[in-house]
């Protein structure tokens, strides 16, 4: 698949919750050809800063030729992106990553965890099987609205706030929830308990990894995952988030 | 037409623009942005006797005008550098400069002598990556271990060699001229600066490895006076790197001595980088109107 590194234009941006912004930004080649769980790279006006940002995408809208991300401002760089409005431009790189396989026919779980939430809306949109969706936040909600269309809501907080207190897995066992296949994005502690129940469910999972990157199309090794067998890449147990990811089997990734 | 061809050690490259080792890999991947024919050379990505896994994650951060990397060399070994990576780059007309790196002398020359009858242009040895505990660094920053990693290299190397020297040192000249006394063919100057990032917010480091290399344009003043010392104080070809972003970079570092550039950081930046830096040069030689790219090396004060 190629890569387009260009400038795109802001069409919109809001903030939905505490930190969580969405922005729609036009960029036809993009929009046109990813994928869902495929992620683009943002670079800051700020020469300062002089590392793109991965960040997942969220919907596409290949009609319009428009990409929508929701992220999180974390540091100065998405503090940077955070203050653009419509008409802006903004410098891309994408679509990178491999993206989630949507063949799958089977009930599926589709969780996620905090800001890894997003990439589940447009994968949700292009599942075409039965889905339990099961959402993560510390307290505040943000999309749980928008992925409502595609399948059964579940939520858990870690505060209680709202739904099931404690994790996604506490509330999948509460609402006695139940699936052939999973596909997971969040944190590492999420994913490693998302690992452990496909393994006590005897369940495929596919997982969504994030890491610290520099180029992010798999040229400086920054992003590495650890691997069970010896990658045919690298020949050792590293493999590259950025490019033979972000999506991977759990079972073939240690956490 | 302007003269851009500039020689290393009887190999001739057609413009001086390089990649940097370790921000490039051998060349795959930014090869979907640039051509690389249109380079002056590839510098590979340093490879090992053996595959190496590197450091844990994070392995790098970002910093003012600069980032830190601790990646700790992770390469999958000369084995699969030479049946992968050496029939990929021999598809492009460019030059072949091959990064070494090792844990002990052995580990260098093992590495050398697999490559000697390979098509590679030139060696470079890494004796400076700051985030290798055991050997790299340990060889760069002790003139004897310098002038004998050099001699040993020497001996068996059949391509020329090219000493890669570090920054974190006390006098780079010294240095350089034991590189010189080992018998180099050429210099690269500089590999990163160590330093350190910490996050306030988790009171935690931000690399894994505690320290890393700092690159990026927040080095280039320390790497162009470096460039311009020893230069004025050895005979060999410099190849000068340090936080080049474009051409205008590029050519402060010929200024102060560099036959060659390489580009590294800015690559992440912008994966034109190294096309754009070799352009830049050509509308510096336009606009002064230089016919020959080497008239200006060292060609300040």
């Amino acid at each position: 698949m190629a890569k387009y590194n260009k400038i795109g234009k802001v069409i919109s941006q809001y903030q939905m919750a505490t930190d969580i912004y969405s922005m729609w930004i036009e960029m036809k080649e993009i929009a046109h050809e990813a994928r869902p769980g495929q992620f683009i790279s943002l670079y800051c006006k700020d020469a300062s800063r002089l590392l793109p940002r991965p960040i997942s995408i969220c919907e596409l809208n290949g009609r319009e030729g428009i990409i929508r991300i929701v992220y999180r401002v974390v540091g100065h760089g998405t503090e940077e992106f955070s203050g653009y409005q419509s008409g802006d431009t903004i410098k891309l790189l994408g679509p990178l990553g491999n993206g989630f396989p949507l063949e799958n026919k089977k009930k599926a779980f589709l969780i996620g965890g905090g800001i890894g939430i997003p990439p589940l809306l447009e994968l949700a949109k292009n599942l075409e099987c039965k889905k339990e969706i099961i959402l993560g936040y510390r307290s505040e909600l943000f999309l749980q609205d928008e992925l409502d269309q595609y399948g059964n809501i579940s939520i858990s907080t870690e505060d209680g706030s709202r739904g099931v207190k404690g994790t996604v897995i506490d509330a999948i066992r509460e609402n006695n929830l139940n699936a052939e296949v999973i596909y997971a994005c969040g944190p590492t502690p999420m994913l490693r308990a998302v690992k452990e129940y496909a393994r006590e469910h005897n369940m495929e999972a596919w997982i969504s990894m994030e890491e610290k990157m520099a180029c992010g199309i798999g040229a400086c090794l920054a992003c590495v995952c650890r691997s069970k067998d010896l990658d045919d890449h690298s020949h050792v147990h590293n493999k590259r988030i950025c490019k033979d990811g972000p999506v991977f089997l759990a079972e073939e990734i240690q956490l | 037409m302007k003269n851009m061809k500039i020689n290393l050690a009887g190999v001739e490259l057609k413009n001086p623009v390089m990649t940097a080792s370790g921000t490039f890999g051998s060349g795959e991947e930014y090869g979907e942005f640039v051509n690389l024919s249109q380079l002056g050379a590839v510098v590979t990505k340093g490879v090992a006797n053996t595959a190496w896994e590197g450091n844990p994650v994070p392995r790098i951060a970002e910093t003012y005008g600069g980032m830190i990397n601790a990646i700790g060399l992770q390469n999958p070994g000369i084995d699969v550098f030479i049946k992968r990576d050496l029939p990929f780059l021999k598809q492009f007309d460019t030059k072949i400069i091959v990064n070494v790196c090792g844990k002990s002398t052995e580990d260098y020359l093992e590495v050398v002598e697999r490559l000697s009858d390979q098509p590679v242009d030139l060696l470079e040895i890494n004796i400076s990556c700051p985030n290798v505990k055991e050997g790299g660094i340990a060889f760069g920053q002790d003139p004897v271990e310098v002038e004998k990693i050099t001699k040993a290299v020497k001996r068996k190397a059949k391509q020329p060699v090219i000493m890669k020297l570090s920054p974190n040192v006390t006098d780079i000249v010294t240095m350089a001229k034991a590189a010189e006394a080992g018998g180099a063919d050429v210099l690269s100057l500089i590999n990163t600066l160590t330093g350190m990032k910490i996050d306030i917010h988790k009171r935690s480091f931000a690399v894994a490895n505690k320290t890393g290399g700092l690159s990026g344009p927040a080095i280039r003043p320390v790497a162009v006076r470096m460039v311009y010392q020893v230069a004025n104080a050895v005979g060999l070809p410099i190849i000068g790197m340090g936080g080049i972003m474009n051409g205008e970079d590029a050519i402060e570092f010929m200024l102060a001595g560099a036959s060659a550039v390489s580009v590294g950081t800015a690559n992440f930046t912008n994966p034109y980088a190294t096309a754009e830096v070799i352009e830049g040069l050509e509308n510096y030689m336009k606009k002064y109107n230089i016919d020959n790219i080497n008239d200006l090396v060292g060609a300040v004060g």
